[in-house]
């Protein structure tokens, strides 16, 4: 018979994650469900990676508290986790008189936040703590507790240590629908797969309306705010030292220029409502708009560092806060959600959060005395010296086999990922950065095309690039012709010509 | 960690490193090849395609073929070899160079030489680097790898494909991809000229009713999880023309809009680039501005015809041998002047042969090139036909040059008009 669990958790983004992880401390049995083929991938894989330091939201606000509290705790979290982050500090530039107001109101609200060490600077200052801005600055606020992190290996790094501490993981496992029968929840997954819980957290993202239907709780309405984002490489003039804002605009904390923990440059994001949950494209506009914004306030940017561009949809809810409460309506359901920025930074004091509603419900928490709160650490190529990895390859020559020249990924932490459970090309590029440098892969896929082929045992034309759908190549050279023995001469099909597997439109 | 000394080290085991170590081990120097690749020939063993070693053997070979005539010297010639090693770091001074490389076959190794030779080859230009719009499923390849996938590994990438960029890779690829039944609906160039050689515009797409779009770009890609098609905008006067978009549906985006030079290695270990080349700036005996460090074929700039690449090798394997016994040759500086894009090298001996390999800005029938020192011409040369994609080559002797006077910076441009 299978368990009956004493929480599920829909939806393995960073929320989820945290909250698992945080629920892994306890005598629970406690599962996470995540409908993508790995974890991470939604709008925690796509957003600016910036710890908030908590100076843009009103102190009436949930998420002002979550924010300031969830920054606190990273430095704990780190260094049980190990996942990149970097307290690199917060600068807003103001370029006039008027910009300075705002600097100091936001001061006050970050003041009345009780955020630490927050400071307004005049120009010489703010010049000699960025030489790269603008010159035209006039002074602005430092907020030295802002930080930077992978978003993606912080949820890697919550979910594995959850599960080292027996939370259960799904993935390719999307609710469909949940039934009441006695004191649980059915949970059935979109394929007819069913699973039992006593309490129900709802994390998920930008779906969070529509899980909350399948257990008529709270009716709300998720509403994507789409940012798009622009990569630049390493050594890209005009890379600052610290997270660079401009005075916010009414509705978006405006366009950035980010340094991230890796070298790697980020400018963006903007900040559009959008209908289609899935609609995550880019377009020339909106780059040429990013540009000059972040041009203004750091120009030594250059359009032609640009490796890539990506969007993410932040899940809003109107009033902008997060709904984060026990349900109404629906006996057992935490729900989490409107998780926009800054969920990233609030996530591990939204799990805290979610734990103390879950006792409120009743949930009884025993601490476990085996939890074991680190994750083993992985050796790299790139974090070592030469004579270290001499010494590494004499015990594991795949250390010395490198597959990702632009990153310098080892074939040994490609093996290690693909074990960890990432075995499509998104995942083990959000696991090792191979496929994430300068040449996007140009020259590491078929590399790992064929280790992820010889590890897992799928025959090639199986491997995705993240899941359903997305199979890199369709089939062995000749398989094009068989079509046209068989007389459906693919040169003279009009439309697509199916691969055999099922292509989503919307909804995976 | 395996440690050893040669002469020259030579990173890259393509056509150029092959042709350059043979060089540096005939002039009986020792020398090594690095290459992380488990096999030698770089670039050429996925080109299974005829069209090479016409000026180079006078006979029209495959590139595995070209490619096995240089791998049967080398396993012959006494020369070091270490595949599937990657070289991570150049360091060192002007006496001596340490290359240190990591390979499964012998951990780090450091290798400790007087003379580097970069014969790394170039990396393609990727979505990224051209801002297509759109989403970023699966299904979007550079033409690159998509001819490796196909040619060394046997995969089809796609059934119904567009392709971006009229660069020679790209056009290879679209008869490649037809030859095996799938469809190729466009090559799409943003230029008013194809970027490729003219032969492969009539031996790959004329030739099977392939058609390409000048002046027009993908102006999107869309699909979630795999493409499903591309949007097409002309360019009128230069600009995008949206009102005469048109939409293709495709499963498969081959990129095909440029390489550049893999200089990464170089650029750490301080070696000075030239920006119009993307590759380092380098003397007339290709050695770079950092003694004892030369390149030569595509890390040094992008060459058309492997021929080319080869030989300008053999020179510079030739002048590392004379940089190990000590022999110099006064040089002056070499600059592009008019309408020319590049020229590699950068300096000239007015006492040697010297080859210029030259890329025009424009296209252009009967046009002049033209070599000026002080402001008077000491050669020029009628091309009838000159455009971006075709490298011009120039062989000047001792005896083309003037008496030079020394003290002065005898500065020579390369002009087009
Ligand atoms: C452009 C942009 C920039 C941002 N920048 C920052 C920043 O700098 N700092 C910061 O703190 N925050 C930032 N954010 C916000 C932050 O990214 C989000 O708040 C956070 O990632 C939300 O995490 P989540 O786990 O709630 O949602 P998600 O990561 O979307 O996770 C929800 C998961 O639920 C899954 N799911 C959905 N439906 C189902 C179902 N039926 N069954 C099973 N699984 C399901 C989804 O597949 C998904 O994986 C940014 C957001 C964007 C878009
Ligand atoms: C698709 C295509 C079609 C072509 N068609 C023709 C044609 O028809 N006719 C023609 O004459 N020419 C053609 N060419 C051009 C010709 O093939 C090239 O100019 C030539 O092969 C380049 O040789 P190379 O040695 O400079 O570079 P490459 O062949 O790229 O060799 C570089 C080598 O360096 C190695 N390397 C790189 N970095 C490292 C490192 N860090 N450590 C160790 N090893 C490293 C690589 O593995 C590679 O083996 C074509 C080129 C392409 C790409």
């Amino acid at each position: 018979m299978k368990p009956i669990f004493d929480v599920a958790i829909i939806g393995a983004g960073v929320t989820g994650a945290a909250i698992a992880r945080r629920l892994s401390s306890f005598k629970l049995s406690v599962a996470l469900f995540e409908r993508r083929t790995d974890v991470s991938f939604g709008v925690s894989k796509a957003n600016s990676g910036i710890i908030h330091a908590g100076f843009h939201h009103n102190p009436s606000t949930l998420k002002a508290r979550l924010e300031v509290q969830g920054n606190s705790l990273f430095d704990r979290l780190k260094a049980e986790l190990g996942f990149p982050f970097r307290r690199v500090g917060i600068l807003v530039v103001a370029f006039s008189p008027e910009e300075l107001k705002t600097v100091e109101a936001l001061y006050e609200i970050g003041s009345a936040n009780r955020v630490p060490q927050l400071e307004i600077v005049g120009r010489e200052r703010i010049l000699s703590l960025e030489p790269k801005l603008n010159g035209d600055a006039v002074g602005g606020l430092w907020a030295p507790t802002g930080g930077i992190v992978e978003p993606y290996r912080l949820v890697f790094a919550l979910v594995e240590n959850a599960q080292a501490n027996g939370v259960s993981l799904f993935t390719d496992w999307s609710l469909a629908a949940a039934r009441r029968a006695d004191d649980r929840w059915l949970l059935v997954s979109e394929t007819g797969e069913t699973h039992e819980a006593r309490r129900v957290v709802n994390a998920a993202g930008l779906y969070a309306d529509e899980v909350s239907g399948f257990f008529d709780a709270e009716e709300f309405h998720i509403i994507p705010r789409k940012g798009e984002e622009f990569l630049l490489d390493k050594n890209a003039a005009g890379f600052p030292s610290h997270v660079i804002f401009p005075v916010p605009a009414r509705n978006s904390k405006g366009v950035l220029v980010i340094p991230t923990v890796e070298g790697t440059m980020m400018v963006g994001p903007t900040a559009v409502e959008i209908e289609e949950k899935d609609d995550t494209g880019t377009t020339t506009e909106n780059l040429d708009r990013v540009f000059s914004l972040a041009a203004r306030m750091v120009p030594g940017i250059s359009k032609r560092d640009i490796i890539t561009s990506f969007a993410g949809l932040r899940p809003t809810l109107p009033g902008d806060d997060f709904f984060i409460d026990l349900s109404r309506k629906a006996p057992g359901l935490v729900q989490v959600a409107g998780i926009q920025s800054p969920g990233l930074t609030a996530a591990p004091a939204i799990a805290e959060y979610v734990k103390e509603l879950l006792q409120k419900d009743g949930l009884e928490l025993t601490e476990k005395p085996d939890f074991v709160p680190t994750v083993g650490h992985s050796s790299k190529v790139v974090e070592m010296n030469f004579a270290e990895l001499d010494e590494l390859a004499r015990r594991e020559r795949a250390f010395a086999h490198i597959v990702c020249r632009c990153e310098s990924v080892s074939e040994a932490e490609v093996v290690e990922a693909i074990h960890k459970g990432h075995i499509t090309l998104d995942g083990i590029k959000f696991y090792t950065r191979a496929g994430m440098g300068r040449c996007q892969g140009g020259f590491c896929t078929y590399r790992l095309l064929s280790i992820i082929a010889r590890e897992t045992g799928m025959p090639v034309d199986q491997i995705t690039k993240r899941g359903k759908g997305s199979t890199l190549v369709v089939g062995r050279i000749g398989d094009a012709g068989r079509d046209m023995e068989d007389g459906s001469n693919t040169l003279g099909r009009a439309g697509f010509a199916p691969s055999g597997r099922k292509r989503s439109g919307s909804g995976d | 960690m395996l440690e050893k000394t040669y002469d020259a080290v030579v990173i890259g085991g393509g056509a150029a490193g092959m042709a350059a170590a043979l060089a540096v081990r005939e002039g009986g120097h020792s020398v090594a090849i690095v290459d992380r690749e488990a096999y030698f020939g770089g670039i050429l063993m996925q080109c299974i395609h005829n069209g090479f070693g016409i000026h180079e053997f006078g006979e029209d070979l495959t590139g595995p073929e070209f490619a096995e005539r240089f791998i049967s010297r080398v396993l012959g010639a006494g020369i070091d070899i270490y595949l599937d090693t990657t070289v991570m770091d150049i360091t060192g001074d002007e006496a001596s160079h340490v290359v240190t490389a990591c390979g499964k076959d012998y951990g780090v190794l450091r290798l400790e030489c007087r003379a580097v030779v970069l014969a790394m080859g170039c990396r393609e230009r990727n979505r990224g680097n051209v801002a297509i719009a759109g989403t970023r499923p699966a299904g979007v390849f550079t033409a690159g790898l998509a001819q490796r996938l196909m040619n060394l590994e046997g995969y089809l990438p796609g059934r119904r494909v567009v392709v971006i960029g009229s660069g020679d890779i790209g056009l290879i690829m679209a008869r490649r991809l037809t030859l095996v039944g799938a469809q190729v609906l466009a090559v799409v160039e943003i230029l008013p000229y194809p970027s490729g050689l003219a032969r492969n515009i009539s031996q790959c797409l004329k030739d099977f009713s392939i058609p390409l779009y000048l002046s027009h770009v993908v102006s999107k890609i869309t699909g979630k999880d795999r493409v499903d098609g591309v949007e097409v905008t002309p360019l009128v006067e230069g600009n995008p023309d949206y009102t005469k978009s048109f939409r293709l549906s495709c499963d498969t985006v081959l990129l095909s809009v440029g390489l550049i030079p893999e200089n990464e290695l170089s650029r750490k270990a301080g070696v000075p680039l030239n920006d119009d080349t993307g590759g380092p700036r380098i003397d007339a005996n290709l050695m770079s501005a950092s003694p004892g460090i030369f390149a030569c074929g595509n890390v040094l700039h992008v060459h058309d015809l492997v021929d080319y690449a080869a030989e300008e090798a053999r020179r510079c394997g030739e002048a590392v041998g004379r940089f190990l016994s000590g022999v110099s040759a006064k040089q002056f500086p070499l600059t592009a002047g008019a309408n020319v894009r590049s020229v590699v090298p950068n300096f000239y001996a007015p006492d040697r042969e010297n080859v210029l390999y030259i890329r025009s800005f424009i296209v252009k029938n009967d046009a002049i090139l033209s070599l000026q020192i002080g402001g008077s011409e000491i050669k020029k040369r009628k091309l009838a036909h000159i455009q971006p994609s075709e490298m011009i080559r120039l062989r000047l002797q001792p005896a083309d040059f003037p008496a030079l006077r020394d003290g002065r910076d005898n500065l020579m441009e390369v002009a087009i008009r």
